[in-house]
């Protein structure tokens, strides 16, 4: 699958070439914010598969403050019209210890998901509409948390300016999954890398919800950036979910068969 | 939108009773430390997990059941159930990389008032192997199938541990050897067991049981090994797209008793009896966007005369309920049984022709308030089942849940008629480690 990653990367490159030389005259706003969104993807293709742990802070308008831990592990798809696999196992709180969550994600049907729940050791199919719904409680939806495929969205760049010490291109993209909790996102990625470095996120009725900082980014295997740290605050509540992930690794030799059902029931 | 805001007030008023409650320490990160423990006294405890190899994690919990009627038979109590405590810890431990490992999980509950409740069992205990394709799994297991949520029509490994619940989501250890191999066409299993597990069932002194106390030591078995019989269940299982499907057929002792009368001197106790039965089963689900169509159904043979039964019906999800993070779901499910309910002779099931509506309405907040609520009609008789379920995280590792269960004019001639006198409330609080 690696070795297909990297044939298609290398097609990219010169698909990219041609095109990018084409049209590089006369390009429109939202030619220039696709063709961001691609080179990004072209980036951070070819991982193949990654486990990480994950730590969240849940923290409210008073100040308190409440922590998931979970493990998540991954495979990247090898067809671009189809998402990845995933499963999430829930570490913290303890009374949700061992459940575990398995997605097959798709770019614009609806995911398939299984959740095991372990006091019944039932697995039940679940219906996974929900994408705007909040995961466990933090401020991030599961839309936040899927993997983000390029067709899911239409792009639009918007203006090119400075945010830190890196200097972005600003992109506004609208879901074109259905029931997604927004009407448009805004994103700043840095011109360097193609790293997402912040997030805008517009409610349903377009006013502003959420802001999602990213940082700490750490590159792994020469290619793949990663943020460590995503502080994500809800302007609406005052709520806020800060991420911490650690222990990345690449290629430590998932398959299909680490993400079937039979798996799920015996995840610890 | 008028019966939405009602539903989102009178969710709000059920939720806001208790006050939010979140963890003010979090930083530990250090194993066996109990996290966000009230106040800290807890972290004086040893750490379980420090003492063992391998993983340990479990509950511990007090449990106070209160019925509102006084009790209608001889010999039971009022407070049976007031108090109650009960553990399950579970220990793992692998090796070679995960592809081999052992489960131990005992089970212990202490009843203050009936003796047949306090009761120990080991739910788990095996050994597991994983290959590529395939695993194994030798010992005591559990074994979850089938769909639907009002009832668990075909889940038949474990016997049913009758005097912890009535939701049969308790369950007994089986004994077995359980494997799996896993292909394209789906999954198959087979399942070879023995040592029978009898049902538990309350003693005199217990509510929620017939007029008659069952002893659940005098067990007749069809079967001439008794509970050394063999029983053997082939499955398969598959996803198709949207639709998950199973079929199996099991041969083996009925996990489900009928009674016969015994007169012991001048009292009158009912004895198990457990038939040998061949039953084929099958379970289905649809995954629409909102939308889940679920199916289960199954021929019996050898309780008599041929008996089959299905519970089919469907979950509607609201997303977002009122520009909430809030979702409801909205279950109902039809239940039929062929049996002939008026027969001691036969296994009884409640359900013969009854309808189920509820609803399940989750909060999705940091401390993952839930509700379940609805109600089982008999659309015969009309007698009626209600039963409530809240539940919500306290602090980081606590967990408080309120079950209420109602039995509602239920004819006479109808068996569940002696649970009448047995509508109860309880409440459960248990410490996660």
């Amino acid at each position: 699958m690696i070795i297909r990653s990297r044939v298609r990367s290398g097609m990219f490159v010169v698909l990219f070439a041609v095109v990018f030389a084409s049209v590089a005259v006369a390009e429109t706003a939202e030619e220039k914010g696709l063709r961001i969104a691609q080179e990004a993807d072209r980036r951070d293709q070819g991982f193949g598969d990654w486990r990480a742990e994950l730590k969240m802070v849940l923290g409210n308008r008073q100040g308190e403050s409440s922590v998931r831990e979970l493990r998540m592990q991954g495979l990247e798809s090898s067809d671009a019209k189809d998402g990845d696999r995933s499963m999430i196992v829930f570490e913290k709180p303890r009374d949700v210890k061992g459940t575990a969550l398995l997605t097959y994600t798709h770019v614009l049907d609806s995911d398939d998901q299984w959740l095991y729940l372990p006091a019944l050791k039932r697995v039940k199919r679940i219906s996974s509409n929900n994408k705007s719904g909040p995961f466990m409680g933090s401020e991030f939806a599961y839309e936040d948390f899927t993997s983000q495929e390029v067709l899911k969205y239409s792009y639009k760049w918007l203006r090119d300016e400075a945010c830190g010490d890196l200097q972005c291109f600003v992109v506004e993209r609208v879901p074109q999954y259905e029931n997604s909790g927004y009407t448009r996102q805004l994103g700043w990625i840095d011109q360097a890398e193609y790293r997402m470095q912040r997030i805008d996120f517009f409610d349903r009725k377009d006013a502003l919800l959420k802001t999602l900082n990213l940082k700490d980014y750490r590159r792994y295997l020469d290619q793949y950036w990663r943020s460590h740290d995503l502080f994500m605050e809800n302007h609406q509540t005052g709520k806020t979910t800060r991420l911490e992930w650690s222990d990345y690794e690449f290629r430590v030799g998932l398959n299909e068969d680490d993400f079937t059902q039979a798996r799920l029931k015996r995840v610890r | 939108m008028k019966v939405c805001w009602s539903l989102c007030l009178w969710f709000a008023l059920s939720i806001a009773s208790a006050s939010p409650l979140v963890a003010e320490e979090e930083e530990v990160d250090e194993p066996g430390e109990v996290a966000g423990a009230p106040a800290g006294w807890l972290s004086l405890l040893p750490s379980p997990r420090s003492v063992v190899p391998g993983d340990l994690r479990g509950f511990l919990a007090i449990e106070s059941r209160v019925f509102f009627h006084e009790e209608q038979f001889a010999g039971q109590r009022q407070d049976s159930g007031i108090f109650s405590l009960l553990t399950q810890p579970e220990w793992y431990f692998d090796w070679n990389d995960g592809d081999d490992s052992i489960l131990f999980t005992p089970f212990f509950r202490y009843d203050s008032v009936d003796p047949e409740r306090t009761h120990f069992d080991i739910r788990e205990f095996y050994y597991l192997h994983v290959g590529d394709d395939w695993e194994v799994r030798a010992g005591i297991g559990q074994v979850f199938w089938g769909v639907t949520e009002s009832q668990h029509l075909i889940d038949i490994v474990n016997q049913w541990d009758s005097v912890e619940d009535l939701d049969r989501e308790d369950k007994l250890g089986q004994p077995m050897v359980h494997g799996t191999l896993i292909r394209d066409l789906g999954n198959f299993e087979v399942l070879v067991m023995s040592g029978f597990r009898e049902r538990t069932f309350p003693g005199a002194r217990g509510r929620l049981r017939p007029p008659f106390v069952v002893d659940q030591d005098a067990a007749i078995f069809e079967s001439d090994l008794d509970q050394a019989q063999v029983d053997v269940v082939g499955r398969w299982s598959h996803t198709l797209g949207d639709f998950d499907v199973a079929l199996y057929h099991f041969y083996g002792t009925n996990r489900d008793p009928s009674f016969v009368p015994d007169l012991q001197g001048e009292t009158i106790r009912l004895l198990p009896h457990y038939s040998v039965i061949n039953q084929t089963a099958v379970e289905a689900q649809y995954t629409g966007p909102d939308l889940l169509l679920k199916l289960e159904a199954y021929g019996r043979d050898g309780e008599g005369s041929y008996r089959a039964a299905f519970v089919a019906g469907f979950e509607y999800t609201l997303v977002g309920l009122c520009d909430t993070a809030a979702d409801l779901g909205l279950v109902s499910e039809f239940h039929f049984d062929s049996q002939d309910g008026r027969n001691l002779g036969v296994p009884y099931n409640p359900f013969e022709r009854d309808l189920f509506v509820g609803f399940r309405l989750t909060k999705n907040d940091v401390q993952s308030s839930a509700l379940l609520a609805g109600v089982i009609v008999d659309v015969d008789d009309g007698g009626r089942y209600w039963t409530v379920e809240a539940s919500r995280r306290l602090w980081d590792s606590f967990k408080l849940e309120i079950d209420l269960r109602l039995f509602d004019d239920i004819p006479g001639e109808d068996f569940a008629s002696s649970l009448l006198k047995d509508d109860f409330i309880q409440a459960r609080l248990a410490w996660y480690f």
